[in-house]
């Protein structure tokens, strides 16, 4: 490193626009960074819990011992022909990485306050991370579900192939709506008691408890305007090797997560230059 | 011409690295931050709230960095200093990019580094040795360059026996060392400071000093706050006095810092009365503050040191006690008008107490003085944390000279003999 060296970068700081542009390659030399944030927030989870990674399991296994008994055996609702508490579980896994990634996500910045307020990064870093962070959790949770459909015979092979594709999607469904919310729950801390309530109100209004197939035909591809409509039928779909088309439901998804995901961006980059004055 | 990037060098010294142009910030105060003052306003506001329009209601704006322009050149160290809240930690950081300027603009050629808290990022539950990686890379360093500089960390931190171990299980002052250590190794071409090295003990201030001083030689920039002027003096060779946000003097430190010290003086006059930060019952409580020093207006090791103390209200058995402490905020020392001495005037209703030193026996140095009244039965009437300031500065106590050198804050008068043998 010489200073008068001619490639030394150089950055003009001016006052932020009312749209000032996503500059996404900024996000990527930081990668590292979201690296280890990711990796900080997981480590924090698991140690010192005696039980560690079994908790992440436990989560969706109890919720689908109580959805069997509601909805399964009480209410009768259908499945699509798998026993309900399978069913269940395929769609609790990806829905309990949206629950928890949602709320970690919203309150990320205010959670990583004193870095914000001391250290320049790309902002964005942080909800990034959080919900990166949550996809350990989904992974672990997917590992039980392949047992599953390998025990129960019904895996087929060539629609793993779309798992992958599949955690993209739900990173960035979640991804939307928390970074969203990351960014007004920094000035207006009500945020944190209107996530959980939205959560609630999703899960009603996502396939978890009852299939897709429940929902009127004319209906279905507005229904899948809720991005976690293709996240949770994707991985059912994937695992479960169901015979219900879900292309459709996933291209609506997958272009609603996409569009909220632009929007919610843009009010970042809108809202990040006064984080710091802020929080 | 203004408009360009810092290119090559002009007459004296390296290239320009950092340019700073008219630059300004204001930030939002007032009550209305989290909204309207019924609710009513605030739902009428909600939408545009949301979508990010609109500033809430019942906000003031207030200037903290104004019309500041200056060029930073390779190789300087530039101290900041200025008053409590004259803006210095926010010049920071809208240097360091952590918060946007409201007007102007600031141009930087090459890395910066930014230290503006020791410890950011650090999580206690996490080892040492993660830790380093994490801070690291929160301070914009790369995972090569972490390991690659991991064993000269470690080493300068003097913790290495501790680096699996979580650092909640450190000492403060491990804590600190393995900290600053991290950030003393990102070798950025502009590292900005700001008041980091009031903690940590002496020896490892003076590395720390140390090591700044090698950052700088090694041909970048550095800026610093600090409130030692001793350090301005020492490691600078430039100041800029900032006052209300704006620049008062920019100069070599021969120059600024005298200037600096002078507004001191002013601002030894403060309406302490306006000030409503108080505990106490407040049925007496302090209106007015007065610290002079010697003839010529200077505070200095050995010389005198009046203080006065106005009161309102009129009480019996009232006492003043100034409580004074050292810029580290460790107690000094304290003078009670309650423990009368027979030179006292009889004080004990007073509206005016005046404490009287013939020889100031603190070495140079900033000393707080916080101020507390109490009534009949002791009872506390007013506390007046930050009273106000006093630099003390270099002097002669009974014609011996008393530096910062000096072992702990403060001198006593004293004699050396060296009897002949008998
Ligand atoms: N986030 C903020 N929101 C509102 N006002 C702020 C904020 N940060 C600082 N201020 C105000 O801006 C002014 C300058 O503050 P700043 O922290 O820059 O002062 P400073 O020179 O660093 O003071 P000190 O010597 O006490 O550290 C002060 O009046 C302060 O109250
Ligand atoms: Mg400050």
């Amino acid at each position: 490193m010489t200073v008068g060296d001619r490639t030394l970068p150089v950055v003009r700081l001016v006052p932020t626009g009312k749209r000032p542009p996503l500059r996404l390659s900024e996000l990527w030399d930081a990668r590292e960074l979201v690296f280890f944030l990711a990796q900080r927030d997981v480590k924090l989870r698991y140690r010192q819990t005696v039980l560690g990674a079994v908790w992440v399991l436990l989560q969706p296994l109890l919720t689908v011992l109580i959805f069997s008994v509601v909805f399964g055996r009480l209410a009768r609702v259908s499945s699509d022909g798998q026993p309900y508490a399978v069913f269940a579980l395929a769609g609790l896994v990806p829905w309990t990485f949206v629950s928890t990634s949602l709320a970690t996500t919203s309150l990320s910045l205010v959670t990583n306050a004193s870095l914000v307020g001391k250290v320049w990064f790309p902002r964005l870093a942080v909800p990034l991370a959080a919900a990166l962070a949550g996809l350990v959790d989904l992974l672990v949770g997917l590992g039980l579900l392949l047992v599953v459909a390998v025990v129960r015979g019904d895996l087929q092979p060539l629609r793993l192939l779309a798992l992958p594709l599949l955690v993209v999607l739900a990173l960035v469904a979640v991804l939307g709506p928390g970074t969203y919310l990351a960014a007004v729950n920094v000035r207006y801390r009500d945020v944190r008691y209107v996530v959980p309530f939205l959560v609630q109100c999703l899960l009603f209004v996502s396939p978890v408890a009852y299939p897709t197939s429940l929902v009127p035909h004319g209906l279905r591809l507005l229904y899948a305007v809720n991005p976690y409509v293709g996240v949770v039928e994707g991985f059912r779909w994937a695992l479960l090797g169901g015979s219900q088309p879900v292309a459709g439901l996933l291209a609506v998804s997958t272009a609603s997560s996409l569009v909220l995901l632009l929007l919610a961006l843009r009010s970042f980059r809108a809202r990040e230059a006064t984080f710091a004055d802020v929080l | 011409m203004s408009s360009s990037p810092p290119t090559s060098a002009a007459a004296g010294g390296g290239d320009v690295l950092l340019r700073v142009e008219g630059l300004g910030k204001d930030y939002e105060v007032g009550a209305g931050r989290y909204g309207g003052s019924t609710l009513r306003e605030q739902l009428v506001d909600l939408p545009k709230r949301l979508v990010g329009r609109g500033r809430p209601r019942d906000t003031r704006l207030l200037t903290a960095v104004d019309d500041l322009t200056f060029d930073v050149r390779a190789g300087e160290v530039l101290g900041f200093v200025g008053h409590n809240g004259a803006g210095k930690s926010t010049l920071l950081k809208l240097l360091s990019r952590v918060t946007a300027p409201s007007r102007g603009s600031i141009t930087v050629r090459g890395r910066v580094g930014s230290l503006l808290e020791v410890g950011t990022g650090f999580h206690p539950e996490l080892t040492g040795r993660e830790n380093v990686f994490l801070n690291g890379a929160v301070l914009g360093m790369k995972r090569v360059e972490i390991l690659r500089r991991f064993d000269d960390i470690v080493a300068f931190s003097e913790v290495g026996a501790q680096l699996d171990t979580p650092v909640k299980r450190y000492s403060s002052g491990q804590f600190v060392r393995l900290a600053f250590s991290v950030a003393a190794h990102l070798e950025p071409e502009v590292l900005l400071v700001d008041e980091v090295l009031a903690v940590g003990d002496a020896s490892f201030q003076r590395r720390s000093l140390a090591r700044m001083g090698e950052i700088a030689r090694s041909g970048s920039t550095v800026l610093f706050v600090s409130h030692n002027m001793a350090v301005v003096q020492a490691l600078c060779t430039r100041a800029l006095v900032l006052q209300h946000g704006r620049c008062l003097a920019d100069g070599p430190v021969e120059q600024a810092v005298p200037a600096y010290l002078r507004t001191l003086e002013q601002l030894q006059h403060v309406d302490v009365a306006a000030r409503t930060d108080r505990d106490g019952r407040g049925e007496a409580h302090v209106v007015g503050l007065r610290v002079q020093g010697g003839p010529d207006g200077v505070v200095a090791t050995g010389g005198p040191l009046r203080i006065e103390v106005d009161l309102s209200g009129s009480l019996t058995d009232t006492s003043v006690e100034l409580r004074v402490h050292d810029g580290f905020g460790v107690p000094v020392c304290s003078f009670d008008s309650s423990q009368s001495a027979p030179g006292d005037a009889p004080v004990a209703q007073g509206q005016r107490f005046v404490c009287t030193l013939a020889e100031l026996p603190l070495v140079e140095g900033r000393y707080r003085i916080d101020v507390r009244v109490r009534g009949r039965g002791g009872r506390l009437q007013d506390d007046l944390l930050g009273a106000t300031h006093v630099d003390v500065v270099q002097g002669l106590l009974q014609g011996r000279v008393v530096t910062s050198e000096a072992l702990g804050r403060v001198s006593v008068p004293h004699v050396w003999t060296t009897p002949a043998p008998q």
